[in-house]
């Protein structure tokens, strides 16, 4: 198990992605996934080794690291990638779901598996809304966790079982805030891309209502 | 997910490419994607360990490595040949688009006679004309912008494209101006030229697909030109013709649908 996994299994929402949405999965795939594996993660490798505290306490690195990262901000990126990946194959299932109701039924049920119509629709949508909610959610966890997006590269500590506030720094800050800028970055792009199919997806709907009612009424005064 | 799937990703560009394209996607994976995988990472996987200063003051080092090291080179190579590599989606994207048009005007029933079915309009091979010679010629030219431009940025970043083996460092918390020294300096020295002649390389084969892109169109239009002033009523009665085909089967397929385009 490793990301070719959740890449293989996104491979297959292609087919019954929008044209945005396949935009979406390209930016997904190539500045997200391959960044992250190809150069993100080798950045945070050697992280807590090279954290170093201005004192020979023993423990006191351990809890300042501990208490500045939380949670690694690869990890997090990690998970991020995972949970906004993760809604598309609500699509995937509802058509497995379509494809079985077929089988059982032994008819076509549907103009064909992949049409985005009826119960499809709206599972596409709220899969979007799911996306781009997650989005939000990490960016703004981000944020939080460690107080914007920059990586200083001095902190100052003053933990048990430290003696006094010393000085911690960090390996690599610039390094790491490049790639955690690059990740705000891909992150607004594709939530940009969630609302555009968003909106375009509705619109078509709407659209798509209004030519019906127009002819409907223009069949009754006709008839 | 790795260099393999952007393999994947672009290797389907390939069937659409010119053969100085084609040189270029080899050159890309060959020269440069694996030499980065198999050689370049195991020179710079030790880089900050090996990094040593000559001061016990704790964080000297960090901060110095830091400050001569604000992205290290093997990052930035991945991230060149990414932004590089790229582009060629564009084209695929516009050709996905084509085929689909395609496909939904052979289920209409508009162009039959010149296809069988729908998996015939996939195995075609897509013409660099029209439009897609615009997306293609637009993706060359930012393959050479990003091309050019990480080439800049690593020449501002490291002051060159030579390592030196000891550098001074006055920054705070270092004590005074320490020496720092660089792990491998001669080996990434030669990665370094290595990548950046392989980069060169690359850039000099956009620009001759570039150039042979522009005369083709223009030695096209010079021919269809010359082609009308020695035979303006051939030419006229050919599009003539053409616009009767048309109308034949058009009429043809109205027949057979049996209303009104």
């Amino acid at each position: 198990m490793s990301w070719m996994f959740l890449r293989d299994l996104l491979s297959g929402v292609n087919k019954y992605s929008t044209g945005i949405g396949r935009i979406w999965l390209a930016v997904m795939f190539i500045f997200r996934l391959l960044v992250y594996m190809v150069a993100a993660e080798h950045v945070w490798k050697d992280e807590q080794r090279e954290f170093e505290c201005n004192t020979r306490q023993p423990g006191c690195e351990n809890v300042c690291f501990d208490y500045f990262f939380p949670i690694s901000q690869v990890r997090l990126w990690a998970l991020q990638l995972i949970m906004v990946s993760t809604p598309s194959l609500l699509v995937v299932l509802h058509v497995a779901y379509r494809e079985g109701r077929e089988k059982t039924h032994r008819k076509k049920l549907y103009v064909s598996l992949g049409t985005m119509d009826g119960g499809l629709w709206y599972t596409y949508l709220i899969s979007l809304i799911v996306k781009t909610g997650f989005e939000i959610g990490f960016l703004v966890l981000f944020y939080k966790l460690y107080h914007g997006f920059r990586v200083p590269y001095l902190m100052k500590c003053d933990l048990k079982p430290c003696p006094n506030t010393v000085d911690c720094f960090i390996s690599k800050p610039t390094e790491k805030t490049i790639f955690i800028l690059f990740l705000v970055i891909t992150s607004c792009l594709c939530i940009v891309l969630n609302f555009i199919e968003l909106s375009f997806l509705v619109l078509k709907c709407f659209i798509k209502c209004c030519l019906q009612k127009y002819s409907k009424k223009l069949k009754s005064s006709v008839c | 997910m790795d260099w393999g799937t952007l393999h994947t990703f672009i290797g389907g560009v390939n069937k659409h490419s010119t053969s100085i394209g084609k040189v270029w996607i080899t050159v890309i994976f060959i020269f440069r994607v694996m030499i980065l995988v198999v050689a370049a990472q195991e020179v710079w996987g030790d880089e900050q360990d090996d990094f040593v200063c000559n001061t016990l003051q704790p964080g000297c080092k960090n901060v110095c490595y830091d400050h001569f090291f604000p992205v290290s080179h093997i990052r930035l190579w991945a991230l060149q040949l990414i932004f590089v590599s790229t582009p060629a989606l564009l084209v695929a994207m516009h050709v996905a688009y084509y085929r689909h048009e395609t496909a939904r005007k052979f289920r209409r029933g508009e162009k039959r006679n010149e296809f069988k079915d729908v998996e015939d309009i996939k195995k075609q091979k897509v013409r660099i004309e029209g439009s897609l010679w615009w997306t293609y010629t637009s993706s060359i030219f930012f393959r050479i912008i990003f091309e050019a431009s990480f080439m800049y940025v690593f020449y501002f970043l490291y002051n060159g494209y030579h390592l030196p083996w000891v550098l001074k460092c006055g920054i705070e918390p270092c004590p005074n101006l320490v020496d720092c020294f660089i792990s491998r300096p001669t080996e990434k020295t030669v990665f370094t030229i290595f990548m950046i002649s392989a980069s060169v390389i690359c850039m000099l084969l956009n620009v001759a697909e570039l150039c042979y892109l522009l005369l083709k169109v223009c030695f096209r239009r010079s021919k269809r030109a010359q082609m009308q002033r020695n035979h303006p009523n051939h030419a006229l009665k050919e599009s003539k013709q053409n616009e009767m085909n048309e109308l034949i089967s058009d009429s043809g397929q109205n027949a057979i649908t049996g209303f009104p385009s």
